[in-house]
């Protein structure tokens, strides 16, 4: 089916259906709980998702704002030692597994990589139900353990603390991620099999949206890197519940294996996050600056460099941990080596800017914002790529800074920015721009208040997951809470408002925003079955003409032809 | 930034190169960074949509991709990249060897304090007492969790595993109390196991030294554990047993029955002792018993550095390298 040329496919297409006059839209297939809790349909699921993670990124929130508060003042005021532990912990296992893994793939992709290569569901749409159960039940397992008694080993559950000496609910906690990580193994296998088998004919690799090769190459990851966490954490289980020496010295084991283990995945995990952010970020750019984006075929090889040099790359979470030195100089370069493919993206968006013709809508504004903040985490990564920097700034809070600027800077700002610009298609409704630019702006500057400051701490030597620390470090963590209360609001307000325009926003027509891509190609939002009639491939991806600010892309070069 | 940076004073000689590589990286991260925001500005200002400029993209200007430019972003980044990692790695070696004759500093972590050991004995908690300039390497185990000992001021951390001896050595250059902290999350009051350094000059450092010495050193706590758990049995010339003497071996190289050859240091004897299997020295039977369980940590230092005292110095005290 691929083989066919475009023209071919387009001929093919030309006698399609006329739209039925009154089209339902996929959310108007029933209305009770029930039709939500069994429907197949991709778009749906994708919606059942975004509330799922949204709940747990709020709880992730409420425990991020204890840890500010706590950190007001050096003394531990607020909370005792071990509460804040199990905070910490419950923060970091909400917020990676249960809000960053599915943020993006789960909501935006599973409602748009069907739509964005004209197919009418996923592969296997019972499977993707499936999947959403299995989160759901693992997370809410998992929270419920983490409300009920609590863990108090960090997100890393590094051994021997973990399998030993913590009294807390850790295998119990465990035991949900582990569920949770097969509904991300389901989810990927599910993406990487559609993007295959399911693109509308005529769509070749190369004229796929960079969404999609985000998304396939994020699957990839999911499918290849979670059976070693899901592995990893039932060698844990069993040394914890029947004394089996794996990890722990005392029994005959290595702490370090587990670390190897633990990060094996937990590295690639990362590039889960942040790939399909770059993804999104493709596809706003371009459509505000109403430009092809630069080099795309570059772009598409440094998705796909960043997921295959990204398994390479973990023991350099290790360079003070003991493992050999010749190890952590291999992990080094090759850590350095991953930072090329990202700064290709970043150096290809600022080029696309180039002779654009550029508009500031709230989903322009965040991933802007997005491409900033990227950069910074980038960049502060190659200070820890670097071995002798490392040693000093490893387990301070520069890496705490570091890794909140890729994931919250970079994934949560392309996550929201991907909401607006999505929002008319997925909801059928506007949102208030004014208020989503207010937003954008505030949550730019109250990241920046909030993280910055931490790497000024880590420099001076303030280790991470401190309860209590030197009064010298005070100044910068009031900042730090300051602007995480800023923070705060940023995130509540599209909360509001974005719940205000499901009710009370203007009717969106099929393409508000002229954008290239065939889920415009649809009505807003979809019908159950994705398109009335089947979509016309691209002649190439992205096909804006700078020139014609206003007109559909694709429409100048099939008028001269 | 003064206004803004808690003081942290550069106070050993590695701490002033790390230093040197940290401002050359944000210095060169900061000019790219900054760049490229104005660029972004540039641009963004420049071609708005209610601008009136030039945006045809012709095959001869750069508009939707130019292979030279990419190039150019691909290798200018990889050798700065490059450079970087060079110059990490090289700071990284001698972080990871120690010089010769060093001053040897005992540590055992336990949640959540640490115990140190002076070379003559004298004992201290949380609290560490060192020599201006002169090289002193800590050798450090840990009764329970994964510690990590961390002073910023002196730019270098190791995570202490237990089960083995972690390594970590510096020179101090600048007298002064600073901060010791716990970087690694060893459990509940993990933010309360940390300490002070105090950098002295040597001769006051060698007055404090004198003042406390009042328990037998670690090697002569050794010598009686030696006896006491029967190495002696075994390890000595004439034994009816065939073992290998050990003296004068300490900072040799063996051969090993497998072909190899092993480094006699810290962390093989230590292994001898709690897994003798695992690398049996050439022309001995595999029939030692493990003193695993039966020694604790603190018995192993005071092993080791029995077995470190039957060599002689490997170089005559204070000629370690600055």
């Amino acid at each position: 089916m691929t083989s066919l040329s475009a023209a071919e496919a387009a001929s093919a297409t030309a006698p399609a259906m006329p739209a039925p006059a009154a089209a339902s839209s996929y959310l108007d297939e029933g209305f009770n709980l029930w039709s939500w809790l069994t429907t197949k349909d991709h778009k749906r699921i994708a919606i059942l998702y975004a509330v799922s993670i949204t709940a747990f990124f709020f709880l992730g929130g409420a425990a991020a704002t204890l840890i500010r508060l706590e950190l007001a003042t050096p003394q531990g005021d607020i909370v005792s030692a071990e509460t804040y532990n199990k905070i910490f912990t419950a923060h970091g296992v909400i917020m990676v597994w249960f809000f960053l893994i599915p943020s993006i793939p789960a909501t935006l992709g599973n409602f748009l990589l069907p739509l964005m290569i004209g197919a009418r569901d996923l592969a296997f749409p019972r499977l993707n139900l499936l999947s959403w159960y299995l989160y759901v039940a693992g997370a809410l397992f998992t929270v419920g353990m983490l409300i009920a008694g609590g863990v108090d080993t960090g997100w890393t559950f590094y051994t021997p603390f973990s399998t030993m000496f913590s009294s807390t609910y850790v295998v119990y906690a465990l035991a949900g991620v582990f569920v949770v990580g097969f509904s991300s193994i389901l989810t990927g296998l599910n993406f990487i099999v559609t993007t295959h088998r399911l693109r509308t004919a005529g769509l070749t690799w190369f004229r796929l949206p960079l969404f999609v090769w985000a998304i396939y190459a994020t699957s990839l990851i999911l499918v290849l890197a979670t059976p070693v966490l899901a592995m990893t954490l039932v060698l844990l289980a069993l040394e914890r519940l029947f004394g089996i020496g794996i990890f722990d010295p005392a029994l005959g084991g290595d702490p370090l294996l587990f670390q190897h283990l633990f990060w094996f995945y937990s590295h690639p995990a990362v590039y889960i996050m942040v790939l399909p952010a770059m993804g999104v970020a493709s596809e706003v750019i371009t459509c505000f600056a109403r430009k092809p984006v630069f080099g795309y075929r570059m772009m598409a090889y440094a998705i796909v460099a960043i997921a295959s040099i990204g398994f390479l790359v973990w023991g350099h979470h290790m360079f003070v941990s003991g493992q050999s030195m010749y190890a952590g100089m291999t992990f080094s370069l090759l850590s350095y080596l991953v930072a090329i493919p990202s700064a290709i993206k970043v150096f290809n968006w600022t080029a696309t800017l180039y002779k654009g013709s550029i508009t500031f809508d709230a989903p322009m504004l965040y991933l802007l914002g997005f491409v900033g903040l990227f950069m910074v985490g980038g960049m502060t990564g190659l200070f820890l790529a670097s071995l002798a920097a490392d040693v000093h700034l490893t387990d301070t809070y520069f890496v705490v800074a570091h890794f909140h600027y890729i994931m919250v800077g970079g994934s949560v700002m392309a996550y929201l920015g991907g909401i607006h610009y999505w929002w008319p298609k997925v909801t059928g409704r506007l949102y208030p721009e004014s208020w989503a630019r207010f937003a954008a702006i505030l949550i730019f500057a109250g990241f920046n208040m909030t993280f910055f400051p931490q790497y000024l701490l880590g420099v001076a030597g303030m280790p991470r997951r401190y309860h209590q620390y030197a009064p010298e470090f005070q100044l910068l963590n009031v900042l730090s809470s300051a602007g995480a209360a800023i923070l705060a609001l940023g995130y509540l307000l599209p909360l509001v408002y974005l719940s205000w325009s499901l009710m009370r926003g203007k009717r969106a027509p099929p393409n508000p925003w002229n954008a290239a891509g065939l889920e415009w190609q649809t009505a807003s939002p979809p019908p159950p079955h994705n398109f009335d009639s089947p979509p016309a491939p691209p002649r190439k991806p992205y096909d804006y003409d700078p020139t014609r600010p206003e007109a559909l892309p694709g429409s100048a070069a099939a008028a001269q032809t | 930034m003064n206004i803004l940076l808690p003081p942290t004073s550069a106070a050993s000689a590695f701490a002033g190169k790390v230093d040197a590589l940290l401002w050359t990286m944000t210095a060169v991260t900061g000019f790219v960074a900054v760049s490229i925001i104005t660029l972004m500005v540039l641009f963004s200002v420049r071609y708005r949509r209610a601008a009136t400029v030039d945006r045809r993209i012709g095959p001869a200007t750069i508009g939707v991709g130019n292979h030279w430019l990419e190039i150019t972003w691909i290798c200018v980044p990889l050798a700065i990249f490059v450079a970087f990692y060079v110059w990490g790695a090289r700071l990284y070696f001698d972080y990871e060897n120690p010089p010769l004759a060093p001053l040897e500093i005992d540590i055992v972590a336990k949640q959540w304090m640490w115990k140190l050991e002076q070379p003559n004995g004298r004992r201290e908690i949380n609290e560490l007492h060192v020599p201006r300039g002169r090289p002193v390497k800590l050798v450090l185990s840990s009764q329970d969790v994964i510690h990590s000992f961390y002073v910023p001021a002196f730019r270098v951390k190791r995570d202490v595993v237990p089960g083995r001896f972690a390594i970590l050595w510096f020179t101090p250059t600048v007298t002064g109390r600073y901060h010791l902290f716990c970087a690694e999350y060893c459990g509940t009051n993990h933010s309360e196991m940390g300490g002070d350094i105090v950098v002295m000059e040597p001769q006051a450092y060698s007055r404090w030294l004198e003042h406390g010495a009042v328990q037998p050193t670690l090697a002569q706590r050794g010598a009686a554990l030696y006896r006491q758990l029967g190495c002696s049995g075994c390890h000595t010339p004439g034994s009816a047993i065939h073992a290998p003497d050990l003296d004068n071996l300490y900072g040799r190289t063996v051969p090993l029955s497998n072909g190899s050859f092993v480094k006699v240091d810290e962390q093989y004897v230590r292994d001898s002792i709690v897994q003798p299997s695992r690398d049996v020295a050439a022309g001995y039977r595999d029939e030692m018993p493990s003193f695993a369980g039966r020694v604790s940590e603190e018995d192993l230092l005071e092993l080791v550095a029995y077995i470190k005292s039957m060599a002689p110095a490997q170089a005559p005290e204070g000629a370690g390298s600055p």
